[in-house]
């Protein structure tokens, strides 16, 4: 079983979203996904600054048998990026909610976040996608 | 077995035969332009380097040392007669560049090649250039894509691909500045036609079909995909990979399509090298004869010329520097000679048997077929899900554990929409006696899977090496051998 | 039957375990409308032996005559361990090391093969080869404008003294997405550093250069090479292998080196062969290495920690990244790159360094005798392997009669570059002797003296 805290947003490409104290918004891969993926040996992510519409593809996660887009589901220009990510790709799979975060996006329009599903939500696309 | 790097062999001084030293001084150029430390390369005698691959080659299956049942790669017996007649001097001799009068005995072959090309295929012409079968997809697509611009019809920028295609047809219809298009597989292996209908309009440029497909068996539809395709103004791409499965039976051209890859590393029996060099000429009807790359040979009277640019102004261009993998052309031709008209047709007779042979075998053996009401084409799909549910051991393991049977694995997860598959090929050059053998190894494999799983999930033991750590390799990147360490 | 190995009985025995009559029911699932009875223009199956000799009169028929054609491709000679050894069946019918535990020697070779380019190019990594010169060449441009991070164009400024017929190629292969070359004019056969000031601050993903030139000729690459750096610009090396043995590698150009050097592995080892198979180069540094097409083999270490190969950065392919690989690009060129992992072992440096040497003084022989001829003129002091000369007439009747001779004189220029109209590339390796080159001289002078005086 898979981890899905209570207090993230959630995509059905199983991405995670948190909004930050200081309005940005950090978005990273679900428990699930990097289980999925496996041990994970490089992390593609975007140059700091750059602007992204919602649904564009922010950043690949790469194992040694598939690479996967990540997808930002909100539109608004990246803040930072996890630079330890470039060294160690591997703290997605150890840590995919903390020290494995991708990148933090200002969001144009943060009430967008409320759009998405909450962890119980997600946890009920997961069930129902493993039947 | 454990052989040392060729650089962990070397002493600085040492050397084998080549030019005396007295026949040279430096170079006459101004000293910016040159070189001043030396490439670290290793320094070895003739016996050295002649021990030192000989034994590499020792840790290598091949199809001389082993059966090699990979699927959709067609791993047939290379006659090494064939390697020999391409290797004659004449022809290693020959400049490329060198004129066409002097050039007639290769250019004769290279000709007579297009022509049988054309008529196992049934297509109008053929180009021998592209070197491989990523680049015959490349000529075939770029081709509708310059058909569809030659008649104004710009917005077919779209490529339609089914889910069980070989990797190589999305990335090429990308590199050829398309859209790509998925379209599912039914139940029983043949295309949706339904979903097609709904796929196909005006912004099709065209279809990449495998046929028999990827999943080892034959499209019987094929004449309706052909005409929904065309009536939206599509053309059909024939991607030859399975081509092994119907020569001599039945003919791409009259299917429907408009343009074909062969794959004569597969189906010609031309080396696969550890890797390559392919070939992957391309056929193609009338209508997108214009098209075809060059250069191309021709023949005035009983004369041999390339026909290029200036003969061909539509031409999508040049693939390569001069005109593919020739020697590798000459190959196939020699086979082709050799096997005539009736040795075609027995490939894919033969082919097809062993085929359908080993799968019933394997069948009522208790393992499973992704298409048990299909017939086999050439190759078929054994999927071993159920034994991983039961037992852990997946195709992975399955594909390991045969290498110490001393059998080379079949391709696994491919086609990607069957789960735990390996996708078996025996080809027609295997005897009755070796497909036992497999079928015994299969067998073996699955009762040890049930009795002691862990130990198939070791397997290989006895390669020379075991199984090696993937993310390692991709985390700490080493691809070099380290100058410093290099004496 | 020819290499069907079935008898008659095991054949009935076959068909009884798969539970049909004859071989034409298995192909039942064929609509009948297309099944054939069999194939037309094609002519019926020879023995070995009438194969034999058809093919050696056929290629007997190209035998005979002594080239000076280089032009991207060059006839070295090659030790007879090379081809002994790669021809091995378990080189020659390997598949591609995808089950490497199976397949450790062609992977340990490959990595060999991958740290001797990384050596004599002074670049980081390689990769395990792509089809041809050409291809590389347009794989390397197609490479840099997704890695060059600093701009988005997709253009390459390219130099004329890149083969045309690599940059013939690389429009045919980058024109479906939109990529263009943009070339930098030649002024006595190089490109005018100065003139490139026309082109600072306009947006291109590269640089290209090829040194030796086509022409023969040697460009500035250090200024070059800096230039493109100045410029936000990735710089491409198409360099000849052979040549990288004594002349300064593209790892050392300029303040940081080229980004990417790629060209033509012919020279190692590989027979001139109508053309092919060759294969083609790429190496770059390491940081560009994710954005870098075709198969890379690493070391790594296996369960018991024993050191090994394998195929790794695999999700850039088609294979597993489908839409969005680096390149359609799947089968290589591996047999070849045996041959030339064989024949750099056996050269060493020394080796390489010995045959370049020689190429180029024969060259200069050669150069040095055709432009004493009357009608006959140099038009390049500086130049590695290969010369130009201008003729006072036309060059296709002179080439003919000099093939009629038994001669292949050169590679015309005129249609490539029309600034060197009756201008001819000629290039003498160390395959060719005192005799040789002094009979073409000689020949040739016979020739322009007899049409003056006719």
């Amino acid at each position: 079983m898979s981890e899905t805290p209570d207090n993230l947003k959630y995509t059905s490409d199983h991405e995670w979203l948190r909004l930050e104290d200081d309005g940005t918004v950090s978005l990273g891969v679900t428990d699930h996904a990097q289980q999925a993926l496996g041990d994970l040996v490089f992390v593609e992510l975007p140059e700091s600054g750059s602007q992204f519409t919602a649904g564009d593809a922010c950043a690949v996660v790469e194992s040694v048998k598939a690479a996967s887009d990540v997808y930002c589901p909100l539109s608004g220009r990246v803040a930072a990026v996890n630079e330890r990510l470039q060294d160690e790709p591997e703290l997605v799979n150890a840590s995919p909610y903390d020290d494995g975060w991708l990148v933090r996006v200002e969001p144009d329009e943060p009430a967008a976040l409320e759009e998405l599903m909450g962890a119980e939500a997600y946890g009920q696309f997961l069930a129902e996608s493993e039947d | 077995m454990h052989e040392p790097l060729i650089f962990e062999h070397s002493q600085p001084g040492r050397r084998a035969p080549g030019l005396s030293e007295a026949r040279q001084s430096a170079l006459n150029l101004p000293a910016a332009f040159l070189r001043g430390d030396v490439p670290a390369l290793p320094e070895v005698s003739e016996l050295q380097a002649v021990r030192h691959y000989t034994r590499l080659s020792q840790l290598n299956f091949s199809i001389d040392t082993h059966f090699y049942p990979l699927g959709s790669c067609t791993m047939k017996y290379n006659p090494k007669v064939c390697n020999q007649l391409a290797m004659l001097p004449g022809f290693t001799g020959r400049h490329p560049l060198g004129p066409a009068s002097h050039g007639q005995g290769f250019l004769s072959c290279m000709y007579e090649l297009q022509e049988m090309l054309a008529a196992v295929t049934g297509m109008a012409e053929v180009s021998l250039t592209p070197m491989a079968g990523a680049q015959g997809e490349f000529a075939g697509v770029a081709m509708i894509m310059a058909y569809h611009r030659a008649r104004g019809d710009d917005a077919r920028r779209e490529i339609i691909v089914p889910d069980a295609a070989h990797g190589t047809n999305p990335a090429t219809a990308i590199m050829c500045g398309c859209e790509v298009r998925e379209l599912a597989t039914g139940p029983d292996g043949d295309i949706d036609l339904e979903a097609l209908r709904q796929a196909v309009g005006p912004q099709t440029a065209g279809i990449m079909l495998t046929n028999p497909s990827t999943l080892g068996v034959f499209e019987r539809q094929i004449q309706e995909v052909a005409r929904i395709v065309h009536e939206a103004g599509g053309l059909l791409y024939y991607d030859g990979a399975n081509l092994n499965a119907i020569l001599g039976r039945a003919l791409p051209g009259a299917m429907g399509f408009d343009v074909i890859h062969m794959n004569l590393h597969k189906t010609f029996s031309t080396p696969h090298g550890g890797g390559g060099p392919g070939s992957g000429a391309v056929g193609v009807n009338q209508r997108l004869a214009p098209f075809l790359p060059v250069p191309v040979v021709g023949k005035e009277g009983d004369k041999y010329r390339w026909l290029t640019e200036t003969d061909r102004p539509q031409s999508i261009g040049r693939l390569s520097a001069f005109m593919g993998n020739a020697g590798i052309l000459l190959r196939a031709y020699i086979y082709m000679r050799l096997l005539g008209a009736e040795g075609m047709r027995r490939v894919a007779d033969f082919a097809t048997l062993n085929a359908n042979y080993l799968m019933a075998r394997l069948a009522s053996a208790g393992f499973q077929l992704a298409y048990p009401r299909r017939r086999a084409s050439h190759e078929f799909i054994v999927s071993v899900k159920d034994l991983t549910r039961e037992t852990g051991v997946t195709a992975m393991d399955f594909a390991k554990a045969l290498l110490d049977e001393g059998f080379h694995a079949p391709t696994t997860y491919f086609p990607l929409l069957v789960p735990e598959c390996l996708l078996i090929e025996p080809t027609e050059t295997e005897s009755r006696q070796d497909l036992d053998a497999f079928v015994d190894a299969m067998v073996a494999i699955r009762q040890r899977a049930f009795q002691d799983p862990e130990a198939v999930k070791a397997a290989p033991l006895t390669m020379p090496v075991r199984r090696l750590d993937d993310v390692r390799a991709a985390r700490q990147l080493d691809l070099a051998w380290p100058v410093e360490q290099s004496a | 039957m020819p290499y069907i190995p079935h008898t008659d009985e095991e054949v009935q025995e076959m068909l009884a375990a798969i539970g049909a009559v004859s071989i034409d029911d298995l192909f039942d699932e064929i609509p009948d409308a297309l099944r054939i009875d069999g194939l037309d223009r094609v002519p019926v199956g020879l023995e070995e032996s009438a194969v034999s000799r058809l093919m050696q009169s056929r290629a007997a028929t190209d035998t005979g005559s002594v080239s000076f054609i280089g032009a991207g491709a060059y006839e070295h000679y090659i030790p007879a361990a090379v081809w002994d050894v790669a021809t091995r069946g378990e080189y020659y019918s390997a598949y591609t090391p995808y089950q490497a535990e199976a397949s450790q020697g062609s992977l340990q070779l490959i990595y060999e093969y991958q740290s001797m380019m990384a050596a004599l190019s002074g670049l980081d990594v390689s990769n395990a080869s792509l089809y041809d010169g050409a291809t590389a060449f347009a794989e390397a441009c197609l490479m840099a404008v997704r890695a060059n991070r600093k701009t988005k164009s997709r253009r390459v400024l390219t130099t004329r003294g890149v083969s045309p017929l690599y940059r013939a190629v690389a429009n045919a292969i980058m024109a479906g997405q939109g990529i263009e070359l943009v070339e930098l004019p030649n002024r006595h056969g190089v490109v005018d550093i100065a003139a490139l000031a026309e082109h600072a601050g306009e947006d291109y993903a590269a640089v290209a250069v090829q040194q030796p030139s086509f022409l023969g000729t040697l460009d500035d690459v250090d200024a070059l090479c800096d230039w493109a750096s100045a410029n936000n610009s990735l710089l491409i090396g198409v360099c000849n292998p052979l040549s990288l043995a004594v002349l300064k590698p593209p790892g050392q150009w300029g303040t940081h080196g080229a980004d990417i050097a790629c060209g033509e592995g012919q020279p190692l080892g590989i027979p001139v062969s109508s053309g092919g198979p060759y294969f083609g180069y790429l190496v770059c540094r390491q940081p560009l290495v994710r954005q870098m097409p075709g198969r890379i083999v690493g070391r790594t270490v296996d369960l018991d920690g024993k050191p090994g190969f394998t195929l790794t950065l695999q999700a850039r392919e088609q294979h597993i990244r489908r839409s969005k690989a680096t390149s359609n690009i799947c089968t290589n060129q591996g047999l070849m790159v045996t041959a030339a992992t064989i024949y750099m072992a056996l050269l060493g440096a020394e080796g390489l360094r010995r045959n370049a040497q020689a190429c180029h003084h024969n060259t200069r022989r050669l150069a040095a005798g055709l432009s004493a001829l009357p009608g006959v003129e140099q038009v390049f002091d500086t130049y590695f392997h290969e010369a130009v000369l201008r003729f006072d007439r036309p060059l296709e009747p002179v080439l003919d009669a000099l093939a009629d001779a038994g001669i292949f004189g050169g590679y015309p220029l005129g249609d490539a570059y029309p600034e060197l109209g009756q201008c001819l590339l000629v290039c003498a390796t160390e395959m060719r002797t005192a005799d040789e080159i002094d009979a073409y001289v000689e020949t040739l002078g016979r020739l322009l003296s007899d049409s003056r005086a006719a």
